[in-house]
């Protein structure tokens, strides 16, 4: 029967994945078999709905009941109560923390409601390995529109009035991008289309969900742009370690090329466009635009100069735009309803929405997509569900490496582009990282430093020896040996590094640095002069002290200890030798009676 | 094969005709009662049918739900239809014929099919629709 | 050709379209640090050290890469460019092995050179170093990581203009380094020796393997002959160790100087070019009238020898069988001179000073060997030759002019110009065209050979009968081009090749004195060099025909017989064999 009474969504984006998504599209066809229904209820996997963090979801239409951390042991029950019986299993619905009542459809969720879909429009509500559902939701209908009744410079004017600015960190104009490759001249001709899927700040993954939820979104765009600047070759470079992204973007591009939507004389037109894949082996510098172009090319990651700029001179020389996932998913729906239309959501200078990745203190990390112009509070709390256990907000961390963090007071700030530079952060590409009371700020700008270094290419003198010698000031703070003038030194690195490196690694690599320093100076002074770590991150600043008023004696912690620092004789108050301790934890969490602190 | 502008027009309305669910439709709801008892006195065969029905019709604004005990087990099975307002009509005593002639009639018509309706149930008259 | 006017701190200027900041600053005086920057073979803008402010543009740039634009306002002195560049040369220091004192390029070195000029007197960000290892396995090239500074100068001149490329980026961030493939030596990796890494490194990270203390031993030890030969190229750079204007040849002083630092016997390779043309011009004309294998292709650049051998050991039957110049010169010193002289040739030690790094391993190979005995002992480069001098404190400027010992000494103009390229193609045409014609021919400046173009085809006519097909290319990635066209059969009715493994030849040698990249953005020492050549060839030397040389028609009368006779085949010729790319 065609006919399907009810469709269950399990979302097969990663996130659920490797928490059992698959497993459960297995069990749930079991059941349905058993009950003899499986020709009345159909089981899509999906991309990604943005929940991750209640992972593996399961969504059920027609009633939109939403089922969070639904594990293949619920399926029997599932199926019977709900499917057989008609019955919402209560038990799996989500409910939203300190909200009482269960929201019975997804659109009820405070996770949703302020969230404006663009980008994601059919993330979790379609299955991406069928061209036919990409369709059935006006797919491929602005390249069609574009193809047969637009020019190309009426396409970028489009996407210029859109006011659409590269959503993978930069903030340049797309439609001038385009207008730039559009404009170039190319002697044989040739011109290219790339793609960067080359997501790899700590924690993000927009683009992935995008190629995993939605990849002909992706391919209609490209040729799109395609058309726009006169190229008929494009390529996605996406990370290796995104093996599902990968797979449905390939089958999303062989789908497209069977149905004629890719290859010679698409919708009867001259207009010819080809996609490939090249998996780029993890390198975070080929998320760089010109290291990335470098990669396609076969040759080493690194950033070329600019200019030349990729317009002009990108992909094996010839002309090329290059603009990341998140932007061209932005691309059909602006052509289909108009720049007017992309226009009226956002700020000012910066137009439509943005997706984030919500992740570190928070209660509902995750996916989301807002307009332009949300508070970091709005994302924070009605978005994210405020901070786990209580704990108090302390900064929220954007643009991941390349960004800074932002603290309390800074809350009601409209996040937009030239916001976030304005306080020291940048949008990059979407990460959001929430750190609460427990982080300790140095601790934070060393992770990210750490993570630059490492990643650094090593062109560059600044960026190859400037965010190490970065990176070493900040351990011998956290290792509780920082000496005055280690901020100030730290400065004057970061601007140097910021002034002079050659990409944009390099340029933003001080930012957490700076940022951290601009609004926890206090912090990184009482590691400095105190040898404190005001948060209890830092070991090498912390004691471990048992409080001899509370101690009853058991010996607990003392068996716990795997230094065995801690002496003492039952009964009576136990110590802790500190040149022995290892400052684990161990003891601190063993203790009955809460008599260990640090400090 | 690849397709014409128009095949894609035809694949876009037939598919999202199967897929709507996820976007809501604005037509016609219907419930059948799937809990213990109307399954017991026959709801499934009713349920069948009555998607069979709707298909064969092609009745792409029809959504059909099953629900849990409605209530009153001895009127099973079941159907109730919701309209766009959320008015709601309910059938008592279902069986295959019977909802054949409910989608025929009410779904494919708005004509409501009285004496299947919980207005004679007890020889009262009661109107048979009830304001949601 | 377009023009763009733009201005520079201020002062408007015009230059052609696709000038960068950096030359364009140099026409008005101002000199933009540079360290990666190696004109037209490594503008990657990596060292940041040319950072100039562009207004309104969001970061610094790099003037080596950044091409002048219509209305620019470029600035080359704010305060933040300066800033910039200070810390990023403190930054490169901080991981640079600072021994300057005893480092063989203090006084020539870019790096110190640019810590001088900017006034960085104190390195602030010390820390942890990411390059150790030294790597000293190579016959001819010592690699230091500890000094390297990642500019790739090496890598591109490797790569690019060598096609050698066993040179590379490896790892990221603090810990890349430049390497030979998987961690392997440069002895390992099929690299030809040519030197031209170190030649264009700013720093002390590439050396040649110094054998200067094997040359004291000698000269010190009562019981060895010790003999020194010295090829053309030499004189026209060992000037620059001393202080004299490029191009300067100085040959008098250079003889008096090695009398003085204790060698028996002060010789000349070119008498050893000669003797080469006499046995490479007698092959060639065998081949030809014989139907040999043509083209023949020369074998005096032992770069260009390893290149064949790893990358086209298919074609060695094109190479001609003749040793180099300081092979024969070597062979004919250990047998003739030693007999002559009655001295045994172990007891003879014979030193070469060589523009070029690959000659300490050709005089290592087995194949050049007669009886065993190698022909030549020890080959310094001209700039170990400087070192001596120095460390034995002559006075190089100051000394009489002298002459090259007798007999061996002697050498005529064709054989001085072997060392620029084009020149082995010249003096063996010379000689080629008096043979065959029986007379003395006086139009022999062949220009057509002449010129530093990487590569140059000429037909000559040298008889009324005989037009003869030349080609000459040097530097590896031409060398590569010829070797494609032979490959596909399109140098089929071409006679002759020379081939020479460094580009512009031995005058830019990869043992020749070290110019700083800065210096070549304004001046080709490969043409200035050859001009000394030229000059000495046309000028100074009493014959210009290596036939016509006394001393050629005198050992082939003595003790040689005729060329490519029994003997000549004994001690003046070689084979050849396919050498594996990775050892």
């Amino acid at each position: 029967m065609a006919y399907k009474r009810s469709q269950i969504l399990i979302c097969g984006g990663t996130g659920c994945c490797s928490s059992g998504a698959m497993t459960l599209v297995k069990e749930l066809k079991k059941e349905l078999v058993k009950h003899d229904i499986l020709d009345e209820v159909e089981v899509v996997a999906t991309g990604c709905f943005g929940l991750c963090e209640l992972g593996p979801v399961v969504i059920v239409y027609p009633e939109g009941t939403f089922y969070s951390r639904v594990e293949a042991a619920d399926i029997t029950e599932l199926v019977e109560e709900h499917l057989v019986k008609g019955r919402p299993l209560d038990r799996l619905i989500y409910t939203e923390k300190g909200d009482g009542h269960h929201p019975l459809s997804i659109n009820d969720l405070g996770f949703f409601k302020t969230q404006k879909r663009i980008a994601l429009v059919n993330c979790g509500v379609i299955d991406p390995e069928n061209i036919d559902e990409y369709i059935a939701f006006d797919g491929y209908m602005a390249l069609e529109k574009v193809l047969l009744t637009m020019t190309p410079i009426d396409v970028i004017n489009e996407v210029k009035a859109s006011g659409l600015r590269g959503r993978g960190g930069g903030g340049f104009p797309t439609g001038l991008k385009w207008q730039f490759a559009h404009d170039a001249v190319s002697e044989d001709g040739v011109k290219y289309v790339a793609c960067n899927a080359d997501e790899g700040d700590p924690g993000a993954f927009m683009d992935r969900s995008v190629l995993e939820g939605d990849p002909h979104a992706l391919i209609e765009a490209m040729a799109i742009a395609g058309f726009a600047v006169g190229a008929a070759k494009g390529y996605v470079y996406v990370r290796a370690e995104y093996p599902i992204a990968v797979n449905r973007l390939q089958i999303a591009i062989d789908q497209a090329k069977e149905y004629g939507l890719l290859g010679e004389n698409i919708f009867d037109t001259d207009f010819a466009f080809d996609l490939e894949i090249r998996l780029g082996a993890g390198a975070f510098v080929c998320g760089e635009e010109t290291a990335l172009m470098n990669s396609i090319e076969g040759k080493r990651g690194e950033p070329r100069p600019r200019p030349p700029f990729p317009a002009n001179k990108g992909l094996f020389g010839k002309p090329t735009v290059l603009n990341n996932v998140e932007t061209y998913a932005n691309i059909p729906a602006i052509i289909l309803k108009g720049a007017e239309w992309f226009a009226s959501v956002g700020t000012e200078k910066s137009k439509g929405t943005k997706v984030f990745a919500l992740g570190g203190k928070i209660n509902n990390t995750g996916l989301l997509e807002i307009p332009m112009g949300t508070t970091l509070r709005e994302i924070v709390y009605d978005i994210g569900g405020g901070i786990p256990n209580g704990k108090a907000f302390k900064a929220a961390q954007t643009g991941g490496p390349s960004g800074g963090c932002i603290p309390a007071s800074l809350l009601d700030t409209p996040i937009d582009y030239d916001n976030l530079i304005a306080i020291g952060s940048m949008m990059g590409s979407g990460g959001l990282i929430v750190m609460d009371e427990d982080n300790c700020m140095v601790d934070v700008a060393r992770f990210f430093l750490d993570f630059t270094q490492d990643e650094s290419c090593g062109k560059c003198p600044p960026c190859r020896i400037g965010t190490k010698r970065m990176l070493e000031i900040l351990e011998r703070i956290c290792d509780g040996k920082g000496v005055k003038g280690d901020i100030e030194r730290l400065e004057e690195l970061a601007v140097g590094i910021k002034a002079s490196a050659l990409c944009g690694l390099g340029q933003t690599a001080p930012n957490p640095v700076l940022s951290t320093i601009r609004y926890f100076r206090d912090e990184y002074e009482a590691h400095i002069n105190d040898k404190k770590c005001p948060a209890g991150v830092c070991k090498h600043l912390l004691d471990f002290t048992i409080d001899p008023e509370t101690c009853k004696g058991c010996g607990i912690c003392a068996k716990k200890c795997p230094a065995d620092a801690i002496t003492g004789e039952k009964k009576k108050p136990y110590t802790i030798d500190t040149a022995k301790c290892i400052k684990c934890n161990a003891c601190i969490e063993a203790c009955p009676f809460g008599s260990i602190s640090k400090a | 094969m690849a397709k014409s502008l128009a095949e894609l027009k035809a694949i876009r309305e037939k598919k999202l005709n199967e897929i709507n669910l996820r976007h809501g439709k604005d037509g016609y709801r219907v419930v059948v009662g799937m809990a213990t008892c109307g399954i017991a006195a026959g709801a499934r065969p009713v349920m069948v049918k009555l998607m069979e029905e709707v298909e064969a019709k092609n009745l792409v604004d029809v959504t059909v739900a099953q629900t849990g005990c409605i209530g009153s087990c001895r009127l099973e099975p079941i159907v109730e239809v919701y309209d766009g307002n959320n008015d709601k009509v309910t059938y008592v005593h279902m069986n295959a014929e019977k909802v054949a002639r409910v989608v025929a009639e009410h779904l494919a018509q708005g004509k409501i099919v009285d004496e299947y309706t919980m207005t004679v149930v007890d020889g009262k008259l009661i109107d048979p629709t009830v304001k949601g | 050709m377009k023009e763009v006017t733009f201005k520079i701190n201020g002062q408007e200027m015009t230059v052609p379209e696709g000038t960068t900041i950096l030359e364009a600053a140099r026409q008005c005086n101002i000199d933009i640090p540079t360290l990666c920057y190696l004109k037209d073979v490594n503008e990657i803008g990596a060292c940041r050290m040319c950072l100039v402010e562009i207004a309104g543009a969001r970061a610094l740039q790099a003037a080596c890469v950044y091409p002048v634009a219509n209305g620019i306002e470029v600035l080359t002195n704010t305060p933040n460019v300066r800033e910039a560049r200070r810390v990023n040369l403190e930054l490169i220091l901080s991981n640079h092995n600072r021994e300057c004192t005893t480092c063989i390029r203090s006084e020539n070195c870019e790096l110190q050179t640019l810590a001088t000029d900017l006034g960085v007197s104190e390195v602030p960000f010390e820390g942890e170093v990411s390059g150790t290892l030294v790597d000293d396995k190579s016959d001819s090239i010592v690699r230091d990581e500890s000094k390297c500074i990642l500019c790739k100068r090496c890598v591109a001149v490797c790569g690019d203009v060598q096609n050698v490329a066993v040179l590379g980026s490896v790892g990221r961030g603090f810990t890349s380094q430049v390497q030979p493939v998987f961690g392997r030596s440069l002895a390992d990796v099929g690299c030809i020796r040519c030197g031209q890494c170190i030649v264009n490194c700013p720093v002390g990270a590439l050396k040649e393997k110094s054998s200067i203390q094997e040359v004291w031993d000698a000269i010190a030890d009562p019981t060895k002959t010790v003999i020194v030969e010295t090829a053309p190229a030499v004189r026209a750079s060992l000037g620059e160790e001393f202080g004299y204007p490029m191009g300067t040849p100085v040959t008098d002083q250079m003889a008096a100087a090695l009398r003085r630092l204790g060698f028996d016997k002060v010789f000349d390779t070119g008498f050893g070019a000669d003797v080469t043309i006499m046995e490479e011009g007698t092959e060639l004309l065998g081949r030809v009238t014989n139907g040999g294998v043509l083209p023949m292709i020369t074998s005096c650049s032992p770069g260009w020898i390893s290149y064949i051998e790893t990358n086209y050991p298919e074609f060695l039957p094109h190479l001609s069988t003749c040793k180099s110049p300081q092979q024969i010169t070597g062979a004919l010193l250990k047998s003739h001179y030693a007999e002559t002289n009655g001295i045994d040739p172990k007891d003879m030690v014979v030193v070469s000073v060589m523009p070029c790094t690959a000659k300490k391993y050709e005089l290592k190979r087995e194949e050049l060997k007669v009886d065993g005995i190698p022909d030549v002992d020890i080959s310094i480069t001209t700039r170990e030759l400087a070192r001596m001098i120095k460390e034995a404190r002559i006075m190089f400027d100051q000394l009489p002019k002298e002459e090259f010992d007798d007999y061996y000494g002697e050498y005529t103009g064709a054989a001085v110009i072997f060392g620029a390229t084009g020149g082995v193609m010249e003096a063996a045409v010379r000689t080629l065209a008096d043979i065959l014609n029986k007379k003395d021919i006086q139009a022999i400046d062949y220009e057509m050979v002449r010129g530093v173009q990487g590569i140059k085809t000429a037909t000559v006519d040298v008889t009324p009968d005989l037009a003869v097909k030349l080609l000459v290319a040097s530097g590896g990635s031409n060398i590569e081009k010829v070797m494609q066209q032979l490959k596909a059969g399109e140098l089929a009715d071409t006679h002759f090749i020379e081939l020479m493994g460094c580009p512009g030849g031995c005058v830019n040698g990869g043992g020749q004195s070290i110019v700083p990249a800065k210096d070549k953005m304004d001046i080709d020492i490969r043409a200035e060099r050859a001009k000394a050549l030229y000059v000495s060839d046309a000028k100074i030397t009493k014959y210009r025909k290596s036939h016509q040389s006394p001393a050629v028609i005198r050992i082939y009368d003595e003790y040689l017989g005729e060329p490519n006779g029994h003997k000549s085949h004994h001690l003046l010729h070689t084979t050849y064999s396919q050498k594996p790319k990775l050892v």
